[in-house]
């Protein structure tokens, strides 16, 4: 927790800015609402013109009734399990990335805190050697997961060529960045005691880690990487769109050749999976923590 | 060590081996001599980004056409979410402290619970669909463009924020409410000066960090024909121009980086 600044406290000069912040507020947001309507080229109207009208009745009337010959749902066993292959290794890909880069950018563990203080007090080079991995971590997970997932499939789907290799890149990648993130702000987070004691009994940096640290922060590590699961299996469906295979992949064809009864097949299939995963992994969850 | 406890690392194991199969995950042919060079190459053509003022216009423009996709389709969500959130809300519709006295006949009863199940289903079905589906349907419906962008980012986020809002709106404490419904105020008004209050800062916390969400997602959504930056990333890509690529990455970092930033600022000084 950041200590809170004097000046925030209680003092005139922060009363001042308060009362300015809901003008200033107020102005920015009308700006970027009229801004962003224009740019956006929001008409109402064209939901309710006869064409949109349509299009709509169309697409509502092909939904039914949904497609559910025997054919059909044959033919998506494969994508169906494809999409939980991606999602699956595509958390452990992000594990693989996130982690290694979480302990660098743990400042509690590379450069500050109880481990480190007395060190490198007097040390300017020492500060600085373990300052730079730090920053070179941080900036490295933020690059990773400020590229959407999409973007790197993008890319990788050119790389790798089509199917679901680089769809599991692509979650590899941008959820690595995310996990790392949360994995050092969890680590950053822990009791210090335990890793104080440990280092007092003369312990090296990888057995603080192992004895004093990992242990207190193993449940929610976990819990927070099965949570990263559930929304890799959405995003893992969302993939197949860019020819990252997957449920995903058949959605966009059904959509393309105006197949609506697929399309809600799909989704419902869609449905039952995320439905499914949430379930399972809230029950990992409450048996873990 | 027990058996079932070797089960559940054991069947760990089992999924990940089956899903490395599946997704032909092929981490040597990636890291062998070849698939380096291969990234190295890509990685080096990245670079320098094109910086050349008639590109940067043109990105700052798009960018700012993401940013409205964004914007809008946030607000469009946050209508979405509050039009449906209580009637999706138990505590606010048939059950709980509040209607624990009740002497509605039995069908006003049966509508009340109606009306909540037909909600919550409401909800359900907006979150379901994704977002890109969403895009999809309204670029069918009203043509290609940013509107159907905002549309679908605020349907979907809609459906997620109805969830949440609705979630915290079954969590407020009973006793305001008690107190309220003993001093004689009508149920209009324990709504007003009991539940609001207590729920608008939530909302607005869930709110903002959901616009981080769709500052992505509206990327993503440029694919579908809505416009803004991913659009222009999945021409550069196409074309190989990626010098090009890598402005509108860095764009894209910038912009993100920004929103989560004023996201992060705007929950601080709000709540």
């Amino acid at each position: 927790m950041p200590y809170p600044k004097p000046s925030e406290a209680a003092l005139p000069s922060s009363d001042h800015s308060r009362s300015l912040f809901p003008i200033l507020f107020g102005i920015c947001f009308a700006a970027a609402f009229v801004g962003s309507w224009q740019l956006a080229q929001i008409q109402p109207g064209l939901l309710f013109e006869a064409e949109g009208r349509r299009n709509m009745a169309r697409f509502i009337t092909g939904m039914f009734p949904p497609d559910l010959s025997l054919n059909f749902l044959r033919f998506l066993v494969v994508p169906f399990f494809e999409t939980i292959q991606i999602s699956v290794m595509g958390t452990v890909l992000a594990i693989a990335i996130g982690f290694p880069l979480s302990l660098l950018g743990t400042a509690s563990l590379a450069h500050a805190g109880i481990l480190n203080d007395l060190e490198i007090a007097g040390s300017p080079g020492r500060r600085l050697a373990r300052t730079l991995p730090y920053v070179l971590a941080r900036t490295v997970m933020s690059a990773f997961r400020c590229i959407p997932e999409f973007v790197w499939a993008f890319m990788f789907v050119r790389a790798v060529g089509l199917g679901p290799f680089p769809g599991v890149l692509a979650i590899g990648v941008s959820y690595g960045g995310m996990l790392g993130k949360v994995y050092s702000e969890i680590l950053e987070n822990l009791e210090t005691q335990p890793s104080e004691a440990l280092q007092a009994t003369g312990a090296s940096r990888w057995k603080i880690l192992i004895y004093g640290m990992l242990p207190q922060a193993l449940p929610q590590l976990v819990s927070y990487t099965l949570y990263r699961w559930e929304c890799a299996v959405r995003a893992s469906a969302i993939l197949g769109f860019i020819g990252a295979g997957g449920l995903g992949q058949q959605i966009e064809l059904s959509m393309r050749m105006f197949n609506f009864h697929e399309v809600v097949t799909l989704i419902l299939i869609l449905f039952l999976l995320v439905a499914a995963v949430d379930f399972l992994s809230a029950r990992a969850r409450k048996a873990i923590v | 060590m027990r058996p079932a406890t070797l089960l559940v690392p054991a069947g760990i194991l089992a999924l990940i081996l089956w899903s490395w199969h599946g997704t032909r995950f092929d981490l040597i042919g990636l890291l062998s001599a070849d698939g380096r060079a291969q990234m190295l190459t890509y990685v080096q053509r990245l670079f320098p980004p094109d910086l050349s003022p008639d590109l940067l216009r043109k990105v700052a423009y798009w960018s700012l056409e993401t940013f409205a996709i964004s914007f809008m389709g946030t607000l469009l969500s946050v209508a979405v979410a509050l039009a449906l959130v209580f009637f999706a809300s138990r505590n606010l519709v048939f059950t709980g402290v509040l209607f624990e006295v009740d002497e509605a006949g039995r069908p006003i009863r049966i509508a009340r619970i109606g009306l909540y199940v037909v909600a919550r289903a409401l909800l359900n079905l907006l979150r379901t669909v994704p977002h890109i589906v969403w895009a999809l349907i309204f670029v069918f419906a009203v043509g290609l463009g940013p509107f159907p962008g905002v549309l679908a980012l605020g349907l979907h986020t809609g459906g997620v924020l109805g969830k949440l809002f609705a979630e915290v709106v079954e969590d407020i404490e009973t006793q305001p409410l008690e107190a309220l419904q003993a001093a004689g105020a009508s149920r209009l008004q324990i709504f007003f000066y009991g539940v609001l209050p207590r729920v608008l800062p939530q909302f607005l916390a869930y709110s903002l960090y959901r616009w981080e969400v769709n500052i992505r997602e509206a990327i993503i959504l440029g694919y579908v024909g809505a416009g803004g930056l991913g659009q222009q990333i999945q021409i550069a890509i196409s074309l190989f121009l990626e010098n090009k690529l890598l402005t509108l990455i860095l764009a894209i970092y910038l912009m993100v980086t920004m929103v989560d930033y004023s996201s992060a600022y705007l929950r601080r000084r709000l709540l």
